[in-house]
């Protein structure tokens, strides 16, 4: 099979080589054959140690991290539907509802975004860069289900654009580009991405279900229920007013964006993540140490509200504080990379989070702020981290 | 004083339009370019009122440039230029109240606005009347044309509107286009802003830096 798929390759390579027909296509080319075949080139001078799994392997190792993520958001999608709607359906039915909902989002996410790779690779003559196939894949993840499409594709566009290409592409970034494309949205068209109308979709999908909603139904996730409460003890529901406790956050039948519900799918995802080396156990563990710490500060010192004296615990299961840590705050272009500066990096994100929700009622939802923050400060502390170490070494060498 | 106007001036005049532009090279004036573009109008209001009082404020400097004492000169030029924006807003706010409204402190601020200092200390300070007055005006449309610029994507992509009037149809917003709430906020004008340089300096290969 795959001799076979490599003397196919082979044949076609000549028609987008220099001179071939399909010269002007030869960085789209090449990205799939680098995609396919591990290349076999290798340096021509000095002496270099290759990692055994380049960059596009590694990519591939995140994007099937993120799959059980999304496939219990498209089951939780079907699921929230036929809840609101009141209707008894099977497991299929619910996941093939689900399926047709997110399967556009991820469709318009992978167009627009590996569109403009291809062109800007194909004016600056690079090679197409892998960087888009996890943005790609975590973008619909981290929206509301009921995002118009023409909106993403706009948000995609501006985030590759922006946060990307303006910066010298994949590996070059600062920001996070599929959290940038959150930012876009949340700020840009702000009625689609918060209150407690898009979490759950209502409406047909493809002709499949759809119906009037239960007289209890209400729409808004945990974190806008404490958002908006008027008291600080609330009780919170899911959307027709049973009960919600810490169990459900964790196993993730709640409503929310796709992909950030459920933490055991996210659980799964991160000890893949943690088993291959792709991600850091240091940044992940010290976002939900950071994160637990401040928010059992409020608890026990904080102000009167909701958000104040929502449990620690509560804080790390809802909204999308899990999904962050695990899979925005340990993404290696734009994280912290020194060991020691993993820690501060990691703890300042959960910090920042918590108390973006606690304290700021206009968001109720702090994570991609702190994400994109700590973005920023990444290379600060990097360069901190580095001057105390060389500043170490050089007393120690000053004592002999 | 052969002509009226020399080649020199010429270059005077267009320098800032476009190869010494005050904000995509120099980048000074940046703060009130993001605080009044969300609207045509204000921008075009604010465009030329920077225009009137650098003009001017040249002009009188200029004049007086012989006769300051060089330890005082800033405060010289500080009373100059305060006057003139006090003119021009007692102006704005009996025939274009609205307006006034809408930009609030920022004509205040032009006298902190470093376009004006800028031109005051490095051309009026050594150039006659005449030429010190085009390098004004220069200078003065070169920010304006920004900000008219800004202020159009801001506008229209923001509110569906131009000058006030509505351009995006209704049958859009039926479709379910719905106006960008970024392009209102003030990060939005600095990526614009940023856009511009993009292009100009793509146009201008001498002045992309090393």
């Amino acid at each position: 099979m795959s001799n076979k798929l490599r003397k196919f390759v082979d044949k076609l390579k000549p028609h987008f080589s220099k001179g071939g027909k399909f010269e002007k296509l030869h960085s789209v080319f090449d990205g799939f054959e680098t995609f396919l075949f591990v290349p076999n080139t290798t340096s021509k001078n000095g002496t270099h140690i290759h990692d055994a799994i380049d960059s596009k392997r590694t990519m591939i190792m995140v994007v099937m991290a993120l799959v059980p993520a999304l496939l219990f958001g498209m089951f939780n999608v079907g699921y929230q539907h036929y809840l609101a709607i009141g209707q008894e359906v099977g497991f299929w039915d619910k996941f093939l509802f689900g399926l047709l909902a997110v399967l556009p989002t991820v469709v318009v996410s992978y167009v627009v975004g590996l569109g403009i790779e291809f062109i800007i690779a194909q004016i600056k003559g690079h090679e197409i860069q892998e960087g888009f196939l996890v943005t790609g894949f975590l973008i619909p993840l981290i929206v509301p289900v009921d995002t118009p499409l023409w909106m993403v594709a706009v948000a995609t566009a501006f985030a590759v654009i922006f946060a990307k290409e303006v910066f010298g592409g994949t590996g070059m970034n600062i920001f996070n580009v599929a959290l940038v494309t959150r930012a876009f949205l949340f700020f840009a068209y702000p009625t689609f991405m918060s209150g407690d109308t898009v979490w759950v979709r209502v409406g047909t999908t493809f002709g499949l279900g759809g119906g009037s909603v239960v007289d209890s139904y209400s729409g808004a996730t945990v974190l806008g229920q404490i958002s908006v409460s008027p008291t600080s003890q609330v009780a919170l529901t899911d959307i027709t007013g049973n009960p919600l406790g810490f169990w459900d956050g964790f196993v993730g039948l709640i409503p929310g964006s796709v992909g950030e519900t459920s933490v055991i799918a996210i659980l799964l995802g991160a000890v893949l993540l943690l088993f291959t080396g792709v991600a850091s156990w240091k940044t992940m563990f010290s976002v939900f140490a950071g994160g637990a710490l401040i928010a059992l500060l409020f608890n026990l010192f904080g102000p009167d509200t909701a958000a104040a004296h929502f449990p620690w615990y509560n804080h790390l299961v809802f909204g999308g504080f899990a999904f962050g840590a695990v899979f925005m705050a340990t993404d290696p272009v734009t994280s912290a990379r020194t060991e020691t500066g993993k820690w501060i990096y990691g703890a300042l994100i959960g910090a920042m989070a918590i108390i973006i929700r606690v304290l700021n009622p206009g968001y109720p939802e702090g994570m991609m702020l702190a994400i994109l923050l700590m973005n920023i400060f990444a290379p600060l502390i990097d360069y901190y981290v580095v001057e105390a170490n060389i500043k170490r070494r050089l007393k120690r060498a000053g004592n002999k | 004083m052969s002509k009226l106007i020399s080649d020199k001036t010429k270059a005077v005049f267009l320098g800032p339009l476009s190869k010494n532009n005050p904000i995509t090279v120099q980048v000074l004036g940046i703060c009130s370019a993001l605080a009044v573009t969300a609207k045509l109008e204000p921008a075009l209001v604010m465009g030329l009122s920077v225009t009137i009082i650098v003009a001017f404020s040249n002009v009188i400097i200029s004049l007086l440039r012989n006769t300051i004492p060089n330890r005082i000169r800033i405060i010289v030029q500080l009373v100059v230029v305060a006057a003139l924006v006090t003119i021009v807003s007692e102006i704005l706010k009996a025939f274009a109240y609205d307006v006034s409204v809408q930009l609030s402190v920022y004509i205040g601020l032009i006298i902190t606005n470093c376009i004006l200092m800028g031109r005051l200390e490095a051309f009026a300070m050594g150039n006659k009347p005449w030429e010190s007055f085009i390098d004004g005006l220069g200078n003065g449309f070169g920010y304006a044309w920004i900000l008219v610029v800004v202020a159009f994507f801001r506008e229209l992509f923001g509110s569906g509107s131009l000058f006030g009037f509505q351009i995006v149809p209704q049958a859009m917003y039926d479709a379910g286009y719905v106006n960008n709430g970024l392009m209102i906020l003030p990060p939005m004008a600095l990526i614009l802003v940023a856009c511009i340089i993009w292009v100009h300096r793509a146009r201008n290969k001498e002045l992309q830096e090393k």
